[in-house]
Formats: structure tokens, C-alpha cells, sequence
């Protein structure tokens, strides 16, 4: 097998070219910077019942944007997400349960 | 015979032969991040529950400055962009460029620790020291870790500066870079949760 | 090790006279080991094999350690009021013995069969990760002593090997043997850990051409279950050691109650742990005897896909349990009733295991073999074990067996009569693949039987003595509280303590049987069970490079299948050769050059940075700093050196007689 055909083969395997120009990783920069003052904001505007979930939506959201692009998870082999998305899914299944045992929830 | 030696070795670090065909060492960070999460999340627990607990000293709100945290959160968010653009620089063999951003990104984070030794320095002058409650305890050991995981990552990317400059890297050069670049990334979104529960959301 | 390359001739590749390698020039301030003989060769080897046979002699030791504080213990409670131990010896003593039994005895010999024959088993010449793996070993040897540091230095741990808060606090465990025990844990941890995402990536990466994950061995199944647990598992008792720690050393308030601290924050942070920890023990001794009882019951295992998919299931429950450590610390009937359904779910896949075991054995023409005997004392001491397991999960009834010895007798009997004797079942299979000899069959006989009533004998009456009350962790019984009759706690005491003595001699017989190996044992035929699985296709030791051809792989149980076919007529399978003429095939067609990675210094010189770092938390920043230099100072030297050492390093001593920079193989 001679080295060509091995690298074609594992980039075929590894991830498709590069999907994303750097204006295209400004522009996702931009949103999150966006999103962060969003969230600032309800530092200094009443949110009222919208406070808890919109703040938590936009951390997930920031969460998921840098994951899936600045770290090219959403691009790449399957099996990078499945690693990383089985330790936080036991992660967050974990501790929520744990804190549920101390009545965190219900406070 | 030297040939085909360098041939295999060439190869092997490669990591195209695999049987997924995926990278060892890529793959390996996945799974290093991916069990950093639970890390992080025992520390983030940690300090949910014990948030409220002050026996004694300052309360969470009392010593929280949400603009001055707002503005290292912003400075670490752009770290993550400077990293990804020092990525690409590399993907296209451009050393310069990829020193240039690896270096910028670098002194952001350096930037963010020196945010945080002046929260904490103030803090402390506030009455919030280390042992004073629980709060003030699960506080240090969270925020501490994760500033101590930045201060590492500011030494790797200055390392890999180094490496690149003096043409010394073994292996895939822009893998390694992509590797540093995901460690980076990781540490950034460990706060993106820290700034919204720690900060943000009222104990 | 070496670069090898063969000569275009067909010449036998035998082990006659080994070509030193010795390094001509120098790499900047120290030369690679790459000529390393004797000890060195093995200090600095990246090589799995020898990382697995250090693995096996480290926790062996540690297994007589071990063994030793459970006779002392045995001792104390043989009669009422014992005074052979005080009572805070007695605490150090089943500290300790858990302590050393689960972290460096089990995970450790786990470990050596896991980078003997991972590898192996998939066809592989090493792992992905050679000097991480060596990292590994020297940290799991660094942890191992500064755990065990402590008996000289103030005394041992003596809070339990889970160390439950407060009493693990400053105030009520005021010597240094905790402190000790928290770095010595952190530091076998990463250990863990690192070794965890060496052998998952090796398990995704490192197959033969052929192998799907579906073709692989049950024990390659088993290790890479079980190095998900750990990669997940481990970073929560990493957070608890951290919280302890700075309580015990910085002042933190973590788990001091006067501040508003809740001790049940660390029995979550444990347990999440731990029980995915019990999975981790058990596992890899289930993933022996699935190669054991086929081989010698002469027929494939029964449901391979359920014995692998139940595997997975036991690991990914095994995240959803763990509180059923927790149901007498007052969790309310809510968390209580949600995890005792879990845990009574959790006994399905595993009896799933079971009965794809007795099926297995059913219909077949079953060879006694130690290996055998030790296997088949597994499926029924582990049934034992697991059905008394069950009758924890029923939270009114473990309410009353909590902290009495009735649990003691249900984790003895998963664990010895489950893990210990899946390990020896290993011991007696894999033997003379490792060393090229035959343990002696009479003297296991000895042992396989003399450990069964051992065993029986010390921990059968506990369940007993702990539905008599007989509570854990308590340095004395009295003749009051002995109960009436004559079949009291007295004498259910003293049988066991008598069957911990048989079972000593049991160990002994073992290793009786080891040394007589060593200095004449029988040399073992390549394939002296008729086994199924690729391991077998190598040399016995295997060379260094493994496989002197990587195998393609056509067939679940590959070796097997190349050892025989299926004969249309009869429905049978009949030999078309044998091991030792399949290995000899290879030789024959090996390949023209094989590359393998070079000896280190920096994996032991990083083990040792880690450590230094570690104790410095109990004595001081010159230690930190020092330890903290040493890290750096050694990534830097990792990262620098290339995976082999550059040809400058290697001096090839033979011109031109054909033979060069062989390296002769293990033995």
C-alpha cells in the first residue's frame, strides 16, 4: 500500500475537508459573542420566568456552538462525538441525580 | 534499508493504518475530554451544593463582579477563535501564521488568569479566604482547577510555539496543533458552564 | 525494542545469537536505552509484554501483603476479646487490606493480563500508546509504595478503603496515614486512567485486518468494557481525593459538619465510583473464563453477541447503582426505592453471563484442567455471591444486613470466589504462552482445591455471623455478645479464621508451583490446550514483535478456525493442522521489516516528577517545586523524542553476514 493511497484512504475516513473559511469561524465567534451579551444582560434586565431558561438555553448554546465548530466535532468521525458525548451524558446524569438525592432541585 | 525504516515510522505516526482509520492521538484527547467532564462536573456539583453554605464571611453576591468576570469570559471566548484560526494556519503549512495565532491565543488565556489572580486577590481582601465557608472553599477548588488547566494550556501552546520555531515536532505538526487546539477549546467550554452557574445565576 | 530486519534468504528466524545493539552516538544529553540488557532492559522497556509481566509480579506482591493483613485480622477475631491487634491497628489493617487488594492487587493483575494479551488477541504488535503504557506501570508502582509508606511513617489509613467523611477528616483520623493514602490513591488513579484510554484506543485502532469488533475475543470485550468504566469513573474519586485533601492539608471545610458541610456529599463522590469499581474487578476475570470454558469444554462459547452485549449493559448500568451503597445513610424512600429497582436490573445481564457459561459447558467434552477447575469454581462461587448481591438490592432487608459481616461474606465471595479465581484460572491457561512452561497439574489441583475450601470456609460463616449481628469493622467480639448455642459467633469465628489459614496455604501451594516452573518446569507445546484465539499463534514466549506476520482474520475464534474445518457430511469440525505448524507457516512468511518502538528513560523519570509532586502536598513547596520541574522537564523530553530512536542510535555489529539487529525474544 503505498502512502498516497493510505492518506487519501484515512482522510476519507477522518474527517471531510475543511468546510469552514476562517470568516466562517469569525462569524460563529461573533454569534457567541452575542450570546454572551445576551447574557450579561440579565445581570442588569429583569428576565422574570425567563431568567433560569434562557440562561440555560444560551449556555448550552455556546456549549454546543464552540464543540461542534470551533472543536469540529459536528464535521468529524462519529466516534470523537460518541467519546465525548458519553462522558457528558454520564456526567450530567450523575450529578443531577446525586444533587436530586440532597433536594437541590426543589429548593 | 534507511528508506524503508523511515518509510514505516513515517507510517505509524501517521495513524492512517488504523483499523477505524482515525487518529491514536486524536482519539485519544476525546476520550481525555470526555472523561474531564465528569472532573468538572464533580466540582461544579460540589459548589451548587454547597453555594449557599456560608458559616461565615462574604456571600456569593457580595463579592461577585459580574462586569469585570463578563469581560475575562469575553477574552477567553476569543481565545477559542484565535485558537481555531491558529488550526487552520497550520492545516495550511503556514508556520508563521500558526506561531503568530498560537502566540495571540496565548496571551489571552495569560490574560484571563491575570483576571482571575486580581478576582481572587480582591476577593480575598473582601474576607472570602480559602477555608472561611463552604462557599468560599467549593469556589477556589472549582475556579482554582480550572485556572490551573488554563495556565497549562498557556504553557502547552507556548511550547508548541517553541516546537514549531525550532522545527522539532514528531509527528503530524497540524494535528498537534488541532490536539492543543481541542484541549483549548475544552477549557473554554468548562467555563462558558462555570460563568453561567458560578456567576450568572444567583446562589 | 529494536528495528529488525530480515534478509532476503529463507533463513529460520530461531533465538541463536542475539545481535547487542549498542548506541554509537548520542541524542543530546542522554542516549536512548535501546541496548538496555538485564535490569534496565526491563526499567525502560515499552514493550506490553514485559509492562504486563511486571504488572503480574507487582500485584502478586501486593496480594501477599494483602493476604497477610487478612490472616492478621483472621487472627484477631479468632477468639473473644482478641488482643493480638489494638483497636486502631485493627482499623489500619482492614484499611489496608481492601485498600491494597483492590488497587494494587486486582486492578493491577487485571492490568498485566490486559497488556500481556490485549494486544495478542487482536493481532497487534504492541499498544497504541507504548511509553504511556510504561508510564502506567511506574506510577501504579509509585502509588503502591507511598500507600504503603505510611506504616513507617505514623501509622497506616485507617478509615476504611472508603474512607467515609467526617471520620476521615483531620479531627477524627489525625495521623498521616490518610494523607497518605490520598495521594498514594491519586497517583494509582492517573495511572488508571492513562492506561484506560491507552487500551480503548489500542482496542479501536490496533485490530488485525478482519477483525470487526464482533470478531474479537471475549476478553479483549471484557478489558474494553472495562477501560470505559475507568475512564469515566475514575475522574470522580479524583474529585473526592481533591476535596479530602485540601480538608486534611490546606483547612477546607468540604466535609466539616460544624460548617454546614453534608457527609453524604462524599459517599455520592465514592460510590460513583466505586461501583462502577466492583465492574471494573469483576469483569476481566468473566472475560478469562469466557476463553477458558470453551477451550476446554471443546465447544465455541454459547451466545457470543449476549455475552458481549450483557458486558456492555453490566458497564453502563453499573453508572445508574450506586447509591445501594448508601440506602442505611438516610436517602430518603424516593432515591432508595429508584436505585434498589436499578440494582435488581443490573443482576439480569449478569445472569445472562451465567447461563451462556453453563451452556457452554453443556454437550461438551469437558478437559478438568486447572484452568478449568478454577473457571468453573468462578460460575458457581460468583452465583453464590451474586445471589446474595440481590438480596441487597431489597433495601428493608440490606437495612439489616448493612455494616454486619453478611456483606462482608456477599463481596468475598463475588470478589475471591469470583475475581481471585478467575485470575488463577488465567494464571494456569496462559502460563506456559508466557513463559514457555507448564505449570504443574497436580500441584494446581492442590491449589484449585484447598482454595475452594478455604474459601468456602472463611467466608461461608460470615454470612451467618452476619445475620447473627456480628458487625463490620469491629476489632473484638465479646463472649456476652457471642449469642446462645453452640453454633454461635464463636464458632462460626474461629471456622473461618481456620479457613483463611487453609487458604494461605493455597496461595503457597501456588507458589510453590510457580518456582518449581521456573527451575525445571515442562516445556509447554505451542498450543498445549488447543486454544481458540490468536494469542496462541505466536511463539511461546511470543517474540517481541508479536506476530511475525500480522494475521488477517476471517472468523470469530480465528486460530481455531485455521486449525480446523468443517467436515459438509458429518456436521463436524475436523484438524487440518496444528498450532505449532500454523506458527511455523508464519515464520516462514514473515515480514520483511518490522518497526518497533525504542526503550525510554521518560516514562520512569515522569512516574517519578508525578510522585514527588504528590508527596509534596504533604511536605511542603520545595517538594512541589521539585516534583512540578521534574514533570515539566520530562513532558518537554517525552514529546521531543521520537516514538524510535533515530538509526544513529542503533550500531549494527554484524556487516554483511545477513543477520542484523535481531533482538532475542523474552525467556
Amino acid at each position: 500500500m503505498d502512502t498516497a493511497t493510505a492518506e487519501t484512504q484515512g482522510e476519507a475516513h477522518d474527517e471531510k475537508h475543511e468546510h469552514m473559511s476562517d470568516a466562517g469561524y469569525i462569524r460563529i465567534a461573533l454569534i457567541l459573542a452575542a450570546i454572551t451579551a445576551l447574557e450579561v444582560s440579565t445581570y442588569y434586565i429583569d428576565f422574570g420566568p425567563f431568567f433560569m431558561p434562557s440562561l440555560m438555553i444560551m449556555m448550552v448554546a455556546k456549549f454546543v456552538m464552540v464543540v461542534s465548530y470551533f472543536m469540529h466535532l459536528k464535521f468529524d468521525n462519529k466516534v470523537f462525538s460518541f467519546l465525548f458525548y458519553t462522558g457528558l451524558a454520564l456526567a450530567l446524569f450523575v450529578y443531577i441525580v446525586a444533587l436530586a438525592t440532597f433536594k437541590f432541585f426543589l429548593q | 534499508m534507511a528508506d524503508t525504516m523511515h518509510a514505516a515510522a513515517h507510517a505509524a505516526d501517521h495513524g492512517h493504518h488504523s483499523a477505524t482509520g482515525l487518529s491514536n492521538n486524536k482519539l485519544a484527547m476525546w476520550l481525555f475530554l470526555g472523561s474531564e467532564c465528569l472532573l468538572f462536573g464533580g466540582l461544579i456539583s460540589t459548589y451548587m451544593l454547597y453555594r449557599g453554605r456560608v458559616s461565615d464571611g462574604p456571600h456569593p453576591s457580595q463579592v461577585y463582579d459580574i462586569p469585570f468576570t463578563s469581560v475575562s469570559s469575553f477574552v477567553l471566548l476569543m481565545s477559542s477563535l484565535t485558537m481555531v484560526l491558529a488550526v487552520t494556519s497550520a492545516q495550511r503549512n503556514d508556520d508563521s501564521k500558526t506561531n503568530l495565532w498560537l502566540t495571540v491565543t496565548a496571551l489571552l488565556g495569560a490574560t484571563f488568569i491575570g483576571g482571575q489572580v486580581y478576582e481572587f486577590t480582591t476577593f480575598y481582601r473582601e474576607g472570602m479566604g480559602f477555608t472561611t465557608s463552604l462557599f468560599t472553599s467549593s469556589f477556589y477548588t472549582l475556579t482554582g482547577f480550572h485556572g490551573v488547566h488554563v495556565s497549562v494550556g498557556v504553557i502547552l501552546l507556548l511550547a508548541t510555539v517553541g516546537i514549531i520555531k525550532r522545527n522539532k515536532v514528531t509527528g503530524n505538526k497540524a494535528e498537534s496543533v488541532e490536539l492543543v487546539g481541542l484541549y483549548w477549546h475544552f477549557v473554554d467550554i468548562v467555563w462558558i458552564v462555570i460563568f453561567t452557574l458560578v456567576y450568572l445565576i444567583p446562589a | 525494542m529494536a528495528i529488525i530486519e530480515r534478509p532476503s534468504s529463507d533463513v529460520a528466524v530461531t533465538a541463536t545469537a542475539p545481535a547487542t545493539v549498542t548506541p554509537t552516538s548520542s541524542q543530546g544529553a542522554l542516549k536512548r536505552p535501546v541496548s538496555a540488557r538485564g535490569w534496565r532492559e526491563w526499567l525502560f522497556t515499552v514493550d506490553h509484554k514485559k509492562i504486563g509481566i511486571m504488572y503480574g509480579v507487582v500485584a502478586m506482591f501486593f496480594f501477599i501483603v494483602g493476604g497477610v493483613e487478612a490472616l492478621l485480622i483472621r487472627l484477631q477475631l479468632a477468639a473473644p476479646e482478641g488482643r493480638f491487634l489494638s483497636a486502631d491497628q485493627y482499623n489500619q489493617m482492614f484499611t489496608m487490606h481492601a485498600t491494597t487488594m483492590v488497587f494494587l492487587f486486582a486492578m493491577p493483575m487485571a492490568a498485566a493480563f490486559a497488556n500481556y494479551f490485549l494486544p495478542l488477541q487482536i493481532g497487534a504488535r504492541d499498544v497504541a500508546f507504548p511509553r504511556l503504557n510504561a508510564l502506567s506501570l511506574w506510577l501504579l508502582v509509585s502509588g503502591g509504595i507511598v500507600l504503603n509508606l505510611a506504616w513507617f511513617l505514623g501509622g497506616a489509613a485507617d478509615g476504611g478503603w472508603f474512607m467515609y467523611a467526617p471520620n476521615s477528616g483531620p479531627v477524627f483520623s489525625p495521623s498521616n496515614g490518610v494523607d497518605f493514602w490520598t495521594v498514594g490513591l491519586q497517583i494509582a488513579g492517573i495511572a488508571s486512567l492513562i492506561g484506560s484510554i491507552n487500551l480503548i484506543v489500542t482496542v479501536l485502532n490496533m485490530r488485525a485486518p478482519g477483525m470487526t469488533l464482533m470478531k474479537m475475543p471475549v476478553f479483549t470485550w471484557m478489558i474494553l468494557v472495562v477501560q470505559f468504566l475507568l475512564v469515566f469513573s475514575l475522574p470522580v474519586i479524583t474529585v473526592a481525593l481533591v476535596l479530602l485533601m485540601f480538608q486534611r492539608e490546606y483547612g477546607a471545610t468540604f466535609f466539616d459538619v460544624s460548617a454546614g458541610a453534608d457527609p453524604l456529599l462524599w459517599q455520592h463522590l465514592f460510590w460513583i465510583f466505586g461501583h462502577p469499581e466492583v465492574y471494573v474487578l469483576i469483569l476481566p476475570a468473566f472475560g478469562i473464563i469466557s476463553e477458558v470454558l470453551p477451550t476446554f469444554a471443546r465447544k465455541p462459547l454459547f451466545g457470543y453477541p449476549f455475552v458481549v452485549f450483557s458486558g456492555a449493559a453490566i458497564g453502563f448500568v453499573g453508572f445508574g447503582v450506586w447509591a445501594h451503597h448508601m440506602f442505611a445513610a438516610g436517602l430518603g424512600p424516593v432515591s432508595v426505592a429508584v436505585f434498589s429497582i436499578a440494582t435488581m436490573a443490573i443482576a439480569i445481564p449478569t445472569g445472562v453471563k451465567i447461563f451462556n457459561w453453563l451452556l457452554t459447558m453443556w454437550g461438551g467434552k469437558i478437559w478438568y484442567s486447572t484452568a478449568m477447575k478454577f473457571a468453573i469454581g468462578l460460575v458457581m462461587l460468583f452465583t453464590v455471591g451474586g445471589l446474595s448481591g440481590v438480596t441487597h438490592s431489597v433495601a428493608p432487608s440490606t437495612t439489616q444486613q448493612t455494616d454486619t459481616y453478611y456483606i462482608v461474606a456477599h463481596f468475598h465471595y463475588v470478589l475471591f470466589g469470583g475475581m481471585v479465581f478467575g485470575l488463577f484460572s488465567g494464571f494456569y491457561y496462559w502460563w506456559p504462552k508466557v513463559f514457555g512452561r507448564m505449570l504443574n497439574e497436580r500441584l494446581g489441583s492442590w491449589n484449585f482445591w484447598l482454595m475452594v475450601i478455604g474459601m468456602n470456609m472463611t467466608f461461608g460463616p460470615m454470612h451467618i455471623l452476619g445475620l447473627q449481628g456480628q458487625p463490620r469493622r469491629m476489632y473484638q467480639w465479646t463472649e456476652a455478645r457471642a449469642g446462645e448455642g453452640f453454633f454461635n459467633l464463636a464458632f462460626w469465628n474461629v471456622v473461618s479464621s481456620i479457613g483463611s489459614f487453609i487458604l494461605a496455604v493455597s496461595v503457597l501451594v501456588f507458589l510453590v508451583n510457580v518456582w518449581k516452573t521456573w527451575r525445571a518446569g515442562k516445556q509447554a507445546p505451542l498450543d498445549p490446550w488447543d486454544a481458540r484465539t490468536l494469542e496462541w499463534l505466536t511463539t511461546s514466549p511470543p517474540k517481541a514483535h508479536n506476530f511475525d506476520r500480522i494475521p488477517v482474520v476471517h472468523h470469530l475464534d480465528e486460530f481455531f478456525h485455521r486449525k480446523y474445518e468443517e467436515d459438509t457430511a458429518t456436521h463436524t469440525m475436523r484438524p487440518v493442522t496444528d498450532g505449532a505448524s500454523l506458527v511455523e507457516e508464519e515464520i516462514r512468511n514473515a515480514d520483511a521489516n518490522i518497526h518497533l518502538p525504542s526503550s525510554s528513560y521518560w516514562p520512569l523519570v515522569l512516574a517519578v516528577g508525578i510522585s514527588t509532586l504528590g508527596l509534596g502536598v504533604l511536605y511542603g513547596v520545595p517538594v512541589m517545586v521539585i516534583g512540578a520541574a521534574t514533570v515539566l522537564l520530562s513532558s518537554f523530553g517525552w514529546v521531543l523524542e521520537p516514538s524510535v530512536a533515530p538509526e544513529t542510535d542503533f550500531e549494527d555489529p554484524s556487516h554483511g553476514d545477513g543477520h542484523t539487529k535481531e533482538v532475542v525474544p523474552l525467556g
